[in-house]
C-alpha cells in the first residue's frame, strides 16, 4: 500500500510543479515506483517539466469519465521504469474533477505504487480540493517571501482541516546573498512563523530552470546544488536524516563546517 | 393590611433613602403599599431632589415589573430611583456573567484567514499569524507571537487590555478604537501590552509593568463582574 503526498503552496509560481517533477524523480531514483498526478486541469505542466507532453494520449478526465481506463492514461517515464505521470487535461477545466474521483483514483494507484505525488494547482478553490481529497500527507512549498509566505500559512490552515498529517515545508528559491543582506526572510523566520516541520530548503539555482526547459529535471544530474537539495528532501522522505545543505558558496573547508554546524537539521 | 407586617422599611442615608422590600408578598401587594407609603410623606418644593435606592432581598423583578416600580416612585415629588438592587439574578444572566469572566484559554497558531472569537478573556497559546485574527469580549493575552490582528473589548469595552509575549500586530483594536503598525519596518516587542490611553485618546504599546498602575483591577474578579 503507497502513500499520496499533495504538493501545494496557494501561491502560484514558487515552484510546486518542479518540486514534483524532482522530487519523483530522486524517488525514482532509489527505486521507488512512483506516480505524478497533474490536477492542475486546463493549466497542465508537470508534463512539460517531465518532458512527456508528445506521449500524452488519455489525461485524467478521460479517467474520471470514464473514456478510458486509468492504466491507458498513465505515462511511463522516458527515463525510468519505476515512474509514471497521469496528466492533466489541457482542454477542460477544474469542475471536471472531483473529490470523490480523485479518491478513488488515488486509492487505485496506492495498490500498484510506492509513492503518489499530487502536484497541487495554485488557488484554494475547487483544484485545491480536489487535489487534497485522496492524500495522505502534504508538502506545503513557500518561497522566502512575504506574500508567498502569507499563502503557504492559509494552505496550513486550510490543511489542519483536512484528514491528513501535519503538512511539511520545503523553502524553495533562496537566494543566499539576499538573505545575507536582510533582503530577504530567512529560513528559521520562516519557520517560525509557519511552525511546521522543515523538510528541507532548495537554493535558486539557475540549472532547474536549465533543466525544465529541456524536459529533464535537474535532479536527474547529480553535480549541481539544487539536485543535490531534492535528493536530501527525498531521502528525509523515506525517513532518514540528513542535516540541511549550506548555502554557502565553496569557501574553504572551515567556514563550510562551521555554518554546517550553526545550522539546525 | 392593617396589624400585619410591614412590607416597606425607608432608611434615610447620606445619599438619599434606601427602601427595603419585604420579600415574600406579592407583586400588587407591593405596589399598593408603596403607593400608601410615599403617599403619607410630604416634602416641601424647595426640598432638593431625593435619589432613592430600592433594595429587592430575595425577589426577582421582570423588565416590565421593574418600570412599573419606577413609575410608582417617579410619580411622588421629589424621588429620583437611582437603582434597583436584588440579592437574586436569573439563571441565564448567572451564566452569562462566568462566560464573560472565564478566561478561555485556546492552544493553537491562527493562521492567515482564520478568525478566532471567545466571549471573556482569551489566553492564547501560540501565535498569531499575519492575516489571522482573534476577537474577545475581554482582555487578549498572547503567549507567543502576536503578528496579525488582536481586538480586545469587543464591542465596547474599553479597559481591556491586549499583552503578548512577542508584539509585532498588523492592527491592534480595543472596543471602538483602532491602531495600525507603522508603514516602515520595524522589530516587534517582546512581553509588552496595549491599552487605551485616555488623555490621548488613542492605543498605546507600553511594557506590562505598566498595567498594575494603569489596570490595577485586571486582577480582580469584581471587575468582571461589574462589567459583565
Amino acid at each position: 500500500m503507497g502513500e499520496a503526498i499533495v504538493i501545494t503552496s496557494g501561491k502560484g509560481g514558487v515552484g510546486k510543479t518542479t518540486t514534483t517533477a524532482n522530487l519523483g524523480t530522486a524517488l525514482a531514483l532509489m527505486e521507488k515506483k512512483v506516480c505524478l498526478i497533474d490536477t492542475d486541469i486546463g493549466l497542465r505542466n508537470l508534463d512539460v517539466v517531465m518532458g512527456l507532453e508528445n506521449r500524452i494520449i488519455y489525461d485524467i478526465v478521460d479517467v474520471i469519465q470514464k473514456r478510458c481506463k486509468l492504466k491507458q492514461a498513465l505515462i511511463k517515464d522516458k527515463r525510468f521504469d519505476c515512474l509514471y505521470l497521469l496528466p492533466a487535461a489541457q482542454t477542460s477545466d477544474k469542475s471536471d474533477l472531483t473529490p470523490e474521483g480523485m479518491e478513488e483514483i488515488v486509492t487505485e494507484l496506492k495498490q500498484e505504487y510506492d509513492y503518489i505525488l499530487i502536484d497541487c494547482p495554485a488557488g484554494i478553490e475547487q483544484g485545491y480540493k480536489n487535489a487534497v481529497a485522496g492524500a495522505d500527507k502534504a508538502i506545503v512549498v513557500t518561497t522566502p517571501e512575504k506574500s508567498s509566505v502569507r499563502d503557504a500559512d492559509r494552505i496550513i490552515g486550510l490543511l489542519e482541516k483536512e484528514d491528513i498529517e501535519p503538512p511539511h515545508l520545503i523553502v524553495n528559491r533562496i537566494r543566499n546573498h539576499m538573505v545575507k543582506t536582510g533582503d530577504m526572510l530567512d529560513v528559521d523566520e520562516i519557520v517560525q512563523i509557519l511552525s511546521i516541520e522543515l523538510l528541507g530548503i532548495v537554493a535558486d539555482d539557475d540549472e532547474v530552470i536549465k533543466a525544465s526547459n529541456h524536459g529533464e529535471p535537474v535532479a536527474f544530474h547529480p553535480n549541481t546544488k539544487a539536485s543535490l537539495a531534492y535528493r536530501n528532501i527525498t531521502r528525509r522522505i523515506l525517513g532518514e536524516t540528513v542535516p540541511l545543505l549550506s548555502l554557502e558558496e565553496d569557501k574553504g573547508m572551515f567556514s563550510k563546517m562551521k555554518k554546517f554546524f550553526g545550522m539546525r537539521s | 393590611m392593617a396589624g400585619s407586617k410591614q412590607l416597606i422599611t425607608i432608611k434615610g442615608t447620606r445619599d438619599g433613602l434606601t427602601l427595603y422590600i419585604d420579600d415574600t408578598c406579592s407583586f400588587s401587594e407591593l405596589l399598593t403599599e408603596l403607593e400608601e407609603t410615599l403617599s403619607t410623606n410630604h416634602v416641601a418644593d424647595d426640598d432638593p431632589m431625593i435619589t432613592v435606592t430600592i433594595q429587592l432581598g430575595n425577589r426577582y423583578l421582570h423588565q416590565d415589573q421593574e418600570e412599573e416600580l419606577r413609575r410608582v416612585i417617579r410619580n411622588k415629588n421629589k424621588l429620583v430611583v437611582q437603582s434597583i438592587e436584588s440579592d437574586v439574578i436569573p439563571k441565564k444572566q448567572a451564566l452569562q456573567w462566568l462566560e464573560d469572566s472565564e478566561v478561555k484559554v485556546v492552544n493553537k497558531v491562527v493562521r492567515s484567514g482564520q478568525v478566532l472569537e471567545v466571549t471573556g478573556d482569551m489566553l492564547l497559546i501560540g501565535d498569531v499569524n499575519p492575516g489571522g485574527k482573534i476577537i474577545a469580549s475581554g482582555n487578549i493575552f498572547v503567549m507567543g507571537n502576536l503578528r496579525g490582528v488582536a481586538h480586545a473589548g469587543f464591542p465596547n469595552n474599553r479597559e481591556a487590555i491586549i499583552a503578548a509575549a512577542y508584539m509585532k500586530p498588523t492592527q491592534l483594536r480595543i472596543a471602538d478604537y483602532i491602531s495600525r503598525s507603522p508603514d516602515y519596518d520595524t522589530e516587534g516587542v517582546y512581553m509588552e501590552c496595549g491599552i487605551i490611553d485616555k488623555e490621548k485618546e488613542k492605543i498605546i504599546i507600553d511594557r506590562l509593568q505598566v498595567l498594575s498602575r494603569k489596570r490595577p483591577d485586571i486582577n480582580g474578579f469584581e471587575r468582571r463582574m461589574i462589567h459583565g
